[in-house]
Formats: C-alpha cells, structure tokens, sequence
C-alpha cells in the first residue's frame, strides 16, 4: 500500500531539469510519465498524474467488464482502478507487489491504471509528437493522441481524456461488452 | 458624461458585487483593495462617488476617509460606507470622519443606486 | 462573466425561496384565510422579484411584475377586494410570474402572448377602480389619478394615520420642511441642492431660502453653512418620505417636518384608532364597495410602539370572504413576523457536503480504532473503553448535527404541488382542493431534490384516476369538489409523505384482471385486497384504458417505484373502493448514513441495508424444495421463499454453495415480496457512510452504492431489488409458479418474467 508519491516528486525535479536544459529549443514543452506494459511504452501527461502507489488489491465490482478491476479507497474518496493491459486487448494483468498503479485526474474525476512499472519521465516538444499512423481495422486506439521516439524507444502518448471520455464510451468501442455501461440486460446475460 | 465611482474593500465578490450593480446604473468603475490603494487611486483619478468597505487591511475605511478628506480635491465627493445593519457605532464612527452616508450590506442593487443617487448629483 | 452567473444563481435561489413562500400565502388566499399580512407578503415577494430581475435586466419579468404589483398594492390598500375572482386572477398572475422567472434563468423566450392575457385582465382589474396599471402610461398620469382618489377618500373620512411609513399611498397632504444645516453637512460632502432635488420628487412643491445670515464677503468662511430652507411639500407618500430624504444628514442640520393640514384624527393622536374612530375610518377605505361596510370594526389597542403602528392600518383592510373579525389577530401577527425573521446564514452546499464526508470519516476511523481495540478487555483498559464509547456518542451527535444542516423543510417540494393542482383540476374539468399539512418536516436535501417527479406523479394519478368527476361525486353523495391531501411527518427515522383523495379508489377487479391478462400474476393466484392494491407499481402494468394526457405519458407508477426506492424509501397504496386512496411513501431521513449488515461470500464482504432483512437463518434440508429442475425455494412457516446465492450473482469465487451449511438472509422487496439471498456468513451490524459509485460509473445493477469499512477496504452496498432482477434474468425461471397449495406468496406468484 505504500504510495510512491516521493518518487513522484523526484521525477518532478528531474523533470524540471530537463525542461530547463531543453528551454527554447522549440515550441512548448511537455512532460510525460512513462511506464510499460507488457513490451510496450506509453506516456501520460505529468500534469494529469496526481499520484503513483503499488499496486493493492481492489473491491471488485460484480458484472463489470475485465478493464474494470474495481475500487480502491484514497483517503475517503473510492477511486475506480482500470486494467490497462486489458483495455489493449490483452489478457487481465495478474498484479504483484511490483505493479503499479497511476492515479491521473480525468475531467475532474480521480481514476487509477494498472500497469507493469513506471519507467521514465521524458520531456519533450510538443512538435516532436507524430500523430497516429493511419492503421486499417485497428479499434480501441482512439484514446492515443500520438507517437514519440526517445532514443530507439517508441512510447505512444495517450490522450485521458480520450480514454476517459464521457463513462469510458471511448473504451466501449472495442470490447464486446459495453464497458462501465452498466449490468444492461446484454451484459448481464451474456455469462 | 459617464460618472465614476471608486470602490474600496478588501472583498473581491463585494467588489464584483459592486462593479455588478454599478455598471448596471451606468457608472464607470475603479476598485482598491484597501483605503491605501483607495488614496492612491484618488492620485491618479477624478472621481464622483466613493463606496468604501471599513475593515480592511493595511489602511481602514475609517483613516482612509479621514486621509482623503484632508486634500482639498476631494472635500466635495460624496462617500458612502459600507456598513452591516447591526453596527450603529460604526456608521458613526464612519461619519466623524467624514463619510456623506452609508450603506447596507448586504445591499441590493437597486437600493444601492438609489443611494447613490441621494448623494451625488 | 463568471460572477454575473453567480449573482444571478443566487437571485434565481432567492426567486425560487420567494415563489415558494408565494405559493403557501396563495392558498391562504384562495381558501379565504388570508389577512392583510398574507397580501402583504405576497406583495412584497412580487417586489422583491421585481426588485432583483431589474438588476439583471429581465425587462419582461420587471414588466409584468409591475402590473402585478400595482394591483397587489391596490388590494393589500384595500382599494381591491379579494374577491374570488381577483383572488383566482391573482393565482393565475402568480403562475404566469413564476414562468417567466424560470424562462429567465434557463434563458429561453416564452412566446409573447405568454403573460399577454394576464397582464390584461390585471389592467382591467386595475381599471375598475379607475387605475391605470399599464405602466406605458405617463407616470403623472397615474400619480394624479392616486392623490384624486384619496383626497376623494381624505374628503369622505379621515386617512390612515400620518406616519405609517407603509402606506405609499396616503391622502395628498400639505407639509412644511424647515431645514437648516450646520457646517457639518458640508464637511461630510452632503450637498443640499441634492437633497432639494429628492423632495421635488415627492410631490407638489415650494421652496424658500433663507440668506440673510451670510455674513459680508470678506467674513464669508465657505464651508460653513449660512443658507437655511422652508419647503411646502405637497404629497401622498407620508412622512417619512419626507424623513427618509434627509437620511443621511439628520444629525448635521435643523430639521422640523410639520403637516400643515392635518386630518383631524391623525393630528389628535396619530394612532388613535380608537373604536369611536375606527368605524369612520372603514368606509374610507372601503369605498370602492360600501357593502362590505358591515366588518367588524378593528379593535386595535392605543398605538404606541412603531410595530403597532404598522399593525393598525393592516386591520383596516377588510378581510378576505369568510374569514370574519380577524382583526384582533393583526398586531399579534405582526408582531409574530418580526420574530420569525431567522437568524440564519447562507452556507455554499459543498462545504457543507465537505463536513459531512469528514463526519463519515470520523466514522469509518472510529470504527477502525474499536475493531483494532476488539480484542482488549474493557476491564484492564477501562478509560480506553469509556474514552471510546463517548467518542462513539460525541460522533453521533456531531453527525446528527451536521445532518441536520442539509436538512430542508418539503414545503419547497409542496410550494409547488397546488400550481400543479389547479392547472389539474382545470385540465380535467374537475373540482379539486388542495390541503398539505406538515410543511415543516425536514428531509435531506437531496432527497427533498428527487421527490418533485415522484409527487408530482402520485398527485397526477390522484387527480386523474382517483378523484371523480363533479357530476360523479354529486350522484355518489359527495361533495363536488374533491380532496387530495398531501401530508408530511416524521415517524422514528423516516419521514412519511402521504398523498390521499377522497375519489372512487381503485378497481380491483380491472387491476386484477389486467394484470393477470399481462401475466403479472397467475390467474388462480389469491391475492389480499392490498396486494391487489399495489399491484400497480409493478414494471409493465398501466391501465391502457385510461391512458389520458395527464397520468399516462408513458411513465407508470413502477417508475414512480424505482425513484422512491433510489431514495431509500418505500412506497405502497391503500385503497378504500368509493372512498379514495392514498399513496404512503416512506423515506430515510438521510441519504449519507445507513444501517447495515456486514455479509462475507467468498472472499468479498457486502452490506446488506438492514431495512431490507426480515431474518437470518441456516436452513435444514428438509426445507429445502428444488422446482422446474433449477430453482430452490424455502419453506418457511407455510411460505415458499426462492433462494438467490449471492456469490452467483456477483460471480466470487469461493462463496458456500450449500444452503444447509451458508446461511439465508430473507430480505424483503418494496412490493413485499421476499427472497432468500445464500450468503457464508454475517460479520456484524455497523452503520456505514454512503459513498456513490455513479460519479464513475453508470448504475451497477445490484448494487446501491459503497463504503468503507473500519479496515480500509472499500464494501458494496447491495441493491436487493438488483439481486432480484438478476437472478429472475439470468437464470430462466418460470414467471409465476403455480402453487401446491398453501398461502399465496406474492414473492413468487408476482415474479415478473
């Protein structure tokens, strides 16, 4: 249960070194967290993190869609914790201690992703973001807003609020199921 | 020609409050936070009506009216205080030192005007 | 413009208070018991909307509310009697008013003619005694018409007293101001020609300067005061209009105000109403209609006190029909209104929301400590164990306390209904009363928020299946106009609202039979009248029949059901054929605590609201029946329970699959019908804080909403209504399951497919 926010600060600084260093090279600058999943690399916006904790076991909530993984309490206020592997198509995250999970503040609502570690913070221009290459037939990525190359690495940003849109109608799109849309009688039926 | 009135208090929804109901009359609008920037407002511009809240920081309503009373320019301008109901003392506190009338909070805006009004011509 | 939205949110808060208050003087009215204070408020509720919507520039609210007003004013003066069609006129303008208050602040346009045929009949009303209301006419116009009418009155009886600062429209009467201000006044930069200007606009008007005191040039000081005035006002607005002018320089100056012709009776003794003077005094007023002559004369007592003073003229004003002789009552009631004026503040509702989600975590905390301490005995830690207990008790009342301050009286729920009611009764062509009672009882406010659509549906059935027709009523030997009566009271830790008519009650056999043609039930079910009763609230069944523009858009009571029961409430009919029915809703007092179960299946725990159990037990074999191959049902003292496995429905591994070795939870629905949910065990009773799920997530069938319990871990509140949905979809047991014998059950015969 132990929250990371210490490194959470730690990055900030490094953060702000960087974005010192790299001042007025472009345009404006942007600050990402990011952490993997799976093989892959993604980046949320540092602004919208509020907080980094381990990985605790949730409240499960029954009939929901696998993303879902539940609720957790943070200081009073219950925090829904969604399954990122599982929102990418992939099997469930089978969480340890070394999980992690990224608290990010969504249009005014507090949620948390599940994903493997946090590995980086990077900072860069907003130029060197390159949109989404045109992909045939490929749902469920309308929340990523771009790609980075940092180094040999790609790292896809990922657009919350795209994600989080409305409730998560975005994330509705690929599943099968209605996600979050409630025990409709399809959902509920369906098992 | 527009008419102005400075308002003074240390409340920013009073002042907006007060902006609110001014511009609504018709009068154009200069705000201070306190009875120091009140004064130095009075510097700077002309105006015809001053609204001044009493507690306030760095300089109360009280010394400020006194303060602006002592220049010559601005003997003439009404001012009004605001002022609760309940502090009787007060409103006479604010009119030793010179205050033309005063004001009730919480006003409302058509009564504000009207007082305006009575003061100024 | 952020702020002009938040200075415009709190007038419309203010509008929405005013029209509330509006609504109860307006059934005073209507039903004959209101007094002169009654037009009073009403009139100063329409003032201060007025008053408000010019600040914002709501020209077509300020526009009508004038109108309005004018005529209000006429009628609290008692120069309109409140007869019943004035009376309706009034009603009616109130509706039109509130309509456009709420175009105003939803910002959208009414068609024109909206408020047209109001503000006519107002105008004409208005001009039946020869007043001009239109406010297109010239403004001297309508003075010169007011001071013609009361010197009209002044020359038939002597006027109201002098310094009745309430009466706008006194007799036109001479006064002489003398006015003579001291240095001072110039000091505090009061200018007397301003001052001039305002007494202009009183009225009629001569002034004289006195200059003789200034002094040579040379000896001239020019902030001092040398020029003394004399005025001859002329005017209908009192006194104190006199007095208001110079309020702000009473103290800097000599001033004397004297009238110059003095009504007799006012100039003897400005208050002396005394019962020889009285019945003179009457007519005057009164002369628009010389019959009414006949009311008591007032017995005010000698006036004194300001208060008093106020209180006199208001007795004068003739009494709404029927409500004979109150006037000993006026000066007690005003009196009463001064008292009433609360000492209150206006808190933003997220602060206080913010104290109640403390509150709550004061609880779950205080519950952390006491389970941490469990295992300490009392004896050997005894401050300990006293030192929690009080904090346990101190917690409670805090919570109780901060309860209350979200707690609001219904009657901003009620202000609403005899709008509603009227607009009912004239929609059906029928004659229908209005009584409320219990205005007063407090509810959460939340919940006070989600009950308009719910009452306001009761009260359309009401209107329109319950009560008759006139002609129906008359041939039944009632009286034509029918009754609904809406009540509120607090009984224990609900508050019950009860919505009754007097009308035909309900068919059973037609809901009967419809609801056995819609497979509600079976057709050899048995059911008691009051299970037949309420079989309206089922999901599906609506009388087609009568399906009208009021009752039947679409929206069934079921719906009615399921809001209520969103509340945490319960609802159900009583009906006595022929002599009404009445809708009883009971609701929690509040939404933000609830008693609760703590239930463990599998590895989750849940809270089960303790309103919904009726008992626990663990279950023999033998009482165990299994039907159609699937479903399980419980025997219980004659009564065949179905059993819901709780760990099924939410899917957790690990939960007990033997009843005889779980335990069985009966809970019990809204409807009364009942439900076995297997769970392993129960962990213990504990009162928890609601927390919602819904900022995040639609609706979870099954479960209410969630807490947090004294370890930290977040527990769902379940839903048994859910539960119950779940298991009748998921699993495909038969809608209604024929009976071997024994008492009907509604628990099963009523299970809908």
């Amino acid at each position: 249960m132990a929250s990371y926010s210490e490194a959470q600060n730690q990055a900030g600084n490094q953060a702000g070194n960087q974005a010192a260093n790299q001042a007025g090279r472009g345009s404006r600058t942007i600050q990402l967290i990011s952490f993997t999943v799976g093989n892959e690399e993604y980046g949320v916006d540092i602004m919208a993190v509020r907080e980094i904790r381990a990985w605790s076991e949730t409240t499960p909530l029954p009939n929901t869609p696998e993303v879902v993984r539940g609720v957790i309490n943070m200081r009073g206020a219950i925090v829904p914790i969604f399954d990122l592997r599982a929102r990418f198509g992939m099997p469930r995250t089978e969480p340890t201690k070394y999980n992690v999970v990224i608290i990010v503040s969504v249009a005014s609502r507090i949620v948390g992703i599940l994903v493997d570690a946090v590995s980086d913070i990077i900072t860069i221009n907003e130029d060197e973001v390159r949109p989404m290459p045109e992909m045939e037939q490929v749902s469920g990525i309308g929340f990523m807003e771009g790609l980075i190359t940092v180094g040999e690495r790609m790292v896809g940003l990922i657009g919350l609020d795209r994600m989080f849109s409305g409730r998560m109608l975005e994330a509705a799109e690929m599943g099968q199921r209605p996600l979050l849309a409630g025990p409709s009688a399809e959902s509920a039926g369906a098992a | 020609m527009t008419k102005r009135v400075l308002t003074v208090d240390d409340s920013k929804t009073m002042l907006q409050m007060l902006q609110f109901a001014l511009k609504q009359g018709g009068y154009e609008v200069i705000q201070g936070e306190n009875g120091q920037e009140g004064l130095d407002l009075l510097d700077k511009h002309d105006v015809d009506v001053i609204i001044s809240d009493i507690n306030m920081p760095v300089m109360d309503g009280i010394t400020f009216i006194k303060e602006l009373r002592k220049q010559p320019k601005n003997k003439a301008i009404p001012v009004l205080i605001l002022t609760t109901e309940s502090s009787q003392a007060k409103k006479a506190e604010g009119r030793a030192a010179g205050a033309t009338g005063w004001i009730v909070k919480p006003f409302d805006p058509a009564k504000l005007l009207e007082v305006i009004r009575k003061v100024s011509p | 413009m952020d702020d002009l939205q938040q200075f415009k949110q709190t007038f419309f808060q203010e509008c929405e208070e005013l029209l509330g208050d509006l609504e109860g003087h307006l059934m005073a009215l209507q039903h004959g018991e209101g007094d002169s204070n009654t037009l009073n408020a009403v009139f100063r509720a329409i003032h201060s909307i007025k008053g408000g919507a010019g600040a914002f520039g709501f020209d077509r609210l300020v526009a009508f509310a004038h109108i309005f007003e004018t005529v209000l004013d006429l009628m609290r003066d008692g120069r309109l009697q409140p007869e019943p069609d004035s009376v309706a006129l009034v009603l009616h303008c109130a509706d039109i008013l509130s309509d456009l208050v709420r175009a105003a602040q939803s910002d959208s346009e009414l068609p024109l003619q909206h408020e047209e045929e109001g503000r006519k009949a107002l105008i004409a009303l208005a001009a039946t005694i020869g007043v001009n209301a239109d406010p297109h006419a010239a403004d001297d116009e309508l003075a010169a018409l007011d001071a013609e009418l009361a010197a009209q009155a002044a020359s038939v009886a002597p006027p109201e007293p002098a310094a009745e600062p309430e009466a706008p429209k006194a007799a036109l009467l001479k006064y002489l101001v003398k006015f003579a201000p001291r240095d001072a006044l110039y000091q505090r930069a009061n200018e007397p020609l301003i001052l001039i200007r305002e007494l202009r606009q009183l009225g009629g008007f001569l002034a004289k300067a006195d200059a003789s005191t200034i002094p040579p040039l040379d000896q001239l000081k020019p902030e001092a005061a040398y020029i003394r005035w004399e005025f001859e006002i002329e005017t209908d607005r009192g006194e104190q209009a006199i007095w208001d002018v110079f309020e702000f320089v009473t103290d800097d100056c000599d001033l004397e105000v004297t009238c110059l012709n003095p009504p007799a009776q006012a100039a003897a003794a400005p208050a002396a109403v005394t019962p020889a003077a009285a019945p003179a005094a009457t007519p005057a007023i009164e002369t628009p209609k010389p019959a009414a002559a006949a009311n008591p004369a007032p017995k005010s007592p000698p006036v004194a006190a300001p208060m008093q003073q106020q209180a006199a003229p208001q007795q004068a004003v003739p009494q709404a029909a029927g409500a004979a002789g109150a006037g000993p009552a006026g000066a007690g009631a005003a009196g009463g209104e001064a008292a009433k004026a609360v000492r209150s503040i206006r808190v933003d509702l997220d602060r206080v929301d913010k104290l109640v989600n403390m509150v709550g975590e004061l609880v779950i905390t205080h519950a952390m400590i006491a389970q941490q301490t469990e295992h300490l005995h009392a004896d050997q830690h005894p401050e300990l164990a006293n030192g929690l207990a009080e904090l346990s008790h101190h917690i409670r009342d805090l919570q109780e306390s901060v309860m209350a301050m979200r707690a609001q009286p219904v009657k901003s729920v009620f202000a609403r209904l005899p709008r509603l009611v009227r607009e009912l009764a004239t929609l059906t062509n029928k004659k229908i009363r209005l009584e409320m009672s219990g205005e007063n009882t407090e509810i959460d406010k939340t919940v006070i928020e989600q009950l308009g659509d719910p009452l306001t549906h009761m009260i359309r059935n009401s209107a329109d299946h319950g009560i008759e027709s006139p002609e129906d009523r008359m041939a039944a030997g009632k009286p034509a106009e029918g009754l609904i009566h809406v009540s509120a009271d607090q009984r224990g830790g609900r508050i019950v609202i009860e919505i009754s008519d007097d009308g035909r009650g309900i068919n059973r056999e037609k809901v009967m039979k419809k609801a056995i043609e819609k497979k509600l039930v079976s057709a050899d079910a048995v059911l008691s009248n009051e299970e037949i009763d309420n079989l309206i609230f089922l999901p599906g069944f609506s009388t087609a029949d009568q399906v009208s523009n009021i009752s039947g858009r679409g929206v069934g009571m079921d719906v009615v059901r399921q809001n209520i029961q969103a509340l945490g409430g319960r609802v159900h009919i009583q009906s006595r054929p022929g002599h009404g029915s009445s809708f009883i809703l009971t609701l929690p007092l509040t939404l933000a605590v609830l008693d609760g179960m703590v239930l463990k299946v599998g590895v989750q725990s849940y809270i089960l609201p303790l309103a919904n159990i009726v008992e626990s037990l663990r279950p023999e074999g033998d009482q165990i029946n299994v039907v159609a191959n699937a479903s399980q049902l419980l025997r219980i003292r004659g009564e065949y329970v179905p059993l819901v496995y709780l760990h099924r429905i939410f899917k957790v591994p690990g939960g007990i699959d033997d009843p005889t070795k779980a335990l069985v939870i009966i809970v019990e629905m809204e409807d009364g019908s009942k439900m076995g949910l297997v769970v392993d065990e129960i962990i213990g009773q504990q009162q928890v804080v609601i927390k919602s799920l819904e900022e995040n997530f639609d609706p979870i069938r099954g479960v209410g909403a969630a807490t947090i319990l004294g370890n930290g871990r977040v527990s769902l509140i379940l839903d048994v209504a859910g539960i119950k949905y779940i298991a009748e979809h998921e699993t495909h047991r038969p809608a209604a399951i024929a009976l071997q014998g024994g008492k009907a059950q509604p628990g099963i015969a009523l299970a809908a497919s």
